[in-house]
């Protein structure tokens, strides 16, 4: 019984008090035994557990962070915080299928359907909090210089566009479905360029990434990743929204004209 | 040596002369009348024996095999490792080149019921029909007539990744004579309605033995360790014990934990995960209340059991202290500092048969990968636990499994690190 409930059900003439009064001890009497119970519950030996998107997501939080913050110089842990939710989701329906592979993200994801994916993806979007700078990979100055140049202009000898001509001019990512590149360890982008070539990852269409990556050398992969990973966080790093895209494509893309397809 | 190799020798020539006798016997078909065949051809078009076998295809999980990943369900593709090389699953739908276009009732019924390929080929045990030969007709021709009714779809079969000699089909017919009968499954009268329902699914339909049975070195089941649980080939998990009596792996559940974990994939006692979190998401969830109370009703009839090792053998590890003190840190703060998880949440892990099945592999396996149980419409949004793969090593996994393995009420072995070692490692697929 609800006393709140009691109440509103009685009358609110005066000469009624008395019954309210009375029905009120009778809920607190009745409720008792409850309260008890819950006083019992509660000193067990954990805390409630909040139902919250937060806690549900612990297989995903232990390495990507509490708010998808991603682990620090790591391969395995990268940030999801602030990535386009249209983005996070496609990666884990990729993984569901074996586009993306990665034994322990194909694991935890099996089990999922398309509505609680698309729930995690959006909190993970949502999470605003500071990006933090990676440890310098330890490069020469020339590597460097290289992954600048084709960060920022690309390599039109080798077919290479620039990063920010798809992924933002600050390179910060564009809804819905292009990530960012800023905040994340030399040693994850190495390894995604790196799977990108082994078909480790696959998007359905366009497979634009996979042959950009396919056109890069070892060295350039290295070298574009330490620049990125070397770069400072923009005030804003928020996706660029989405772009009109029409066809024709832009002169840089790869997908139009020689070379297409993979 | 000597004796040995003798008994080896006449064994097979057994078994050869036994293989013989059944292919003479069996191998000729008694093909149906016409007009059995064309009865059975107009009732693949009866829309409510189709949506029948399309609850039945779901309580056989036939997808589960013939669907590869992120391939079209029900088109084949997936391949299916045995410790005697890989088998691909064939495609099940009506595409008259690559699937079952042009197969007729009788054709599927001969694979379904005798285990044999629209040529007359015998088919790889992987296949189940050792379960599937309990289905009855009518049920065989409800899942055909939906299977019938997929758009059809092209995909040409993967090549067979068995290795001699176990490529060679007629090797299969030694491997029948000795395991495998064509049978029906008989109703017990002495039983209500419903454990005869439980146990045809049971047996038959849902082939819970392929998995929850022992296996001897021919991956055969042994027979008389029905649900008795075992290791699951080339799976490196443990399908528990289902007894739910004394010494039985479900020991105390009860009919609402049984329907639970089947419809919920969670229950009070325990929540699926690895291979049995694919089954309850894809077939169990969407059996209907009266079939999923009478496995209940016949999982709860199952005998009760010896348990494994005398509490008298029972060490406790070494390591136990280090084990508690890893409890403390990483798991206390969801599954309880007792073991006892909380209600409709975390699962328990006093008296929890997956922590204490007899390899340790479960509890190892799922501290190295954490993971949600399945989504299901009574579950939408399941509780995770966290892989523990890069946060601890083989020491420390050992050590805490071995402390939740001999905690409470638990009394099963420990586990050593280089258990550990060998599962971290190991496919999930």
């Amino acid at each position: 019984m609800n006393p709140s409930f009691v109440l509103r059900a009685c009358p609110r003439r005066a000469a009624h008090t008395l019954g309210v009064i009375l029905a009120l001890t009778l809920a607190f009497v009745a409720c008792a035994p409850l309260a008890r119970a819950a006083k019992v519950a509660a000193s067990s030996s954990h805390p409630e557990i909040p139902d919250t998107l937060q806690q549900r997501a612990k297989a995903c939080t232990s390495c990507h962070g509490e708010h998808g913050e991603g682990e620090l110089d790591s391969r395995d842990g990268p940030r999801l915080a602030g990535k386009p939710a249209g983005y996070l989701l496609l990666q884990m329906r990729y993984f569901q299928s074996g586009q993306r592979k990665n034994v322990a993200m194909e694991y935890v994801l099996r089990q999922l359907d398309l509505d609680y994916m698309s729930r995690l993806a959006d909190y993970f979007a949502n999470q605003q909090v500071a990006y933090r700078q990676p440890s310098p990979a330890k490069r020469p100055a020339a590597l460097l210089a290289r992954g600048e140049r084709l960060a920022l202009r690309g390599d039109t000898t080798i077919g290479v566009p620039a990063c920010n001509s798809c992924h933002g001019s600050k390179l910060t990512g564009v809804e819905p479905l292009i990530p960012g590149l800023i905040g994340l360890s030399s040693s994850y982008l190495e390894s995604e360029l790196n799977a990108w070539r082994n078909q480790k990852r696959a998007a359905k269409e366009p497979f634009c990434m996979g042959v950009v990556a396919n056109r890069m050398r070892s060295e350039d992969v290295m070298a574009v990743s330490a620049w990125l990973s070397s770069q400072a966080a923009a005030a804003d790093m928020r996706p660029e929204s989405a772009r009109e895209q029409t066809i024709p494509l832009p002169g840089w893309c790869v997908m139009s004209g020689v070379g297409g397809k993979p | 040596m000597k004796r040995s190799l003798r008994i080896l020798l006449t064994l097979g020539l057994l078994v050869c002369v036994a293989g013989l006798g059944l292919y003479v016997s069996h191998d000729a078909r008694t093909p149906p009348s016409p007009a059995q065949r064309d009865a059975d051809a107009a009732a693949l078009h009866d829309p409510a024996r189709i949506a029948r076998g399309q609850y039945l295809a779901t309580l056989g999980d036939c997808a589960a095999c013939h669907t590869a990943q992120g391939g079209v369900r029900y088109a084949g593709g997936r391949s299916l490792g045995t410790p005697f090389g890989d088998v691909p699953a064939p495609n099940l739908t009506p595409d008259s080149d690559t699937g079952l276009g042009r197969w007729t009732f009788e054709d599927f019924w001969q694979a379904l019921h005798n285990g044999r390929g629209r040529q007359g080929q015998l088919l790889y045990p992987v296949f189940s029909y050792t379960s599937f030969t309990k289905v009855t007709r009518a049920d065989a021709l409800a899942i055909f007539a939906y299977l019938k009714s997929l758009p059809p779809t092209k995909r040409e079969p993967s090549p067979l990744g068995l290795k001699f000699p176990y490529n060679v089909r007629s090797s299969l017919l030694a491997w029948r004579t000795l395991y495998f009968k064509p049978g029906v499954f008989e109703r017990d009268t002495n039983q209500s309605a419903a454990w005869n329902r439980g146990a045809y699914l049971v047996q038959g339909l849902g082939h819970c033995n392929e998995c929850h049975a022992p296996r001897n070195a021919l991956g055969a089941m042994d027979k008389h360790g029905q649900l008795t649980g075992g290791q699951i080939p080339q799976m490196h998990w443990y399908a528990p014990d289902l007894s739910t009596r004394a010494g039985g792996g479900l020991e105390g559940w009860n009919t609402q934990d049984i329907v639970d974990l089947l419809k919920r994939g969670q229950s009070a006692k325990g929540a699926a995960f690895g291979p049995m979190a694919e089954v309850v998401h894809n077939s169990t969830q969407y059996m209907n209340d009266a079939d999923l109370s009478a496995v209940a009703t016949y999982l709860q009839a199952l005998p009760p059991r010896n348990a494994h090792g005398s509490p008298a053998a029972h060490v406790v590890a070494s390591n136990h202290a280090s084990g508690e003190s890893i409890y403390a840190r990483q798991c206390t703060q969801c599954h309880g500092s007792d073991g006892e998880g909380v209600a409709d949440i975390y699962p328990p892990l006093n008296g929890n048969t997956s922590v204490n099945e007899p390899t340790g592999i479960n509890a190892i396996r799922s501290v190295l990968l954490g993971g949600f149980p399945p989504v299901t419409t009574g579950n939408p949004q399941p509780y995770s636990m966290p892989p523990f793969a890069r946060q601890l090593t083989d020491d420390e996994i050992a050590a805490v499994v071995s402390y939740t393995r001999q905690s409470w009420s638990n009394r099963a072995a420990a586990v050593n690190p280089d258990q550990v070692s060998n599962l971290r490692h190991a496919p999930t697929d």
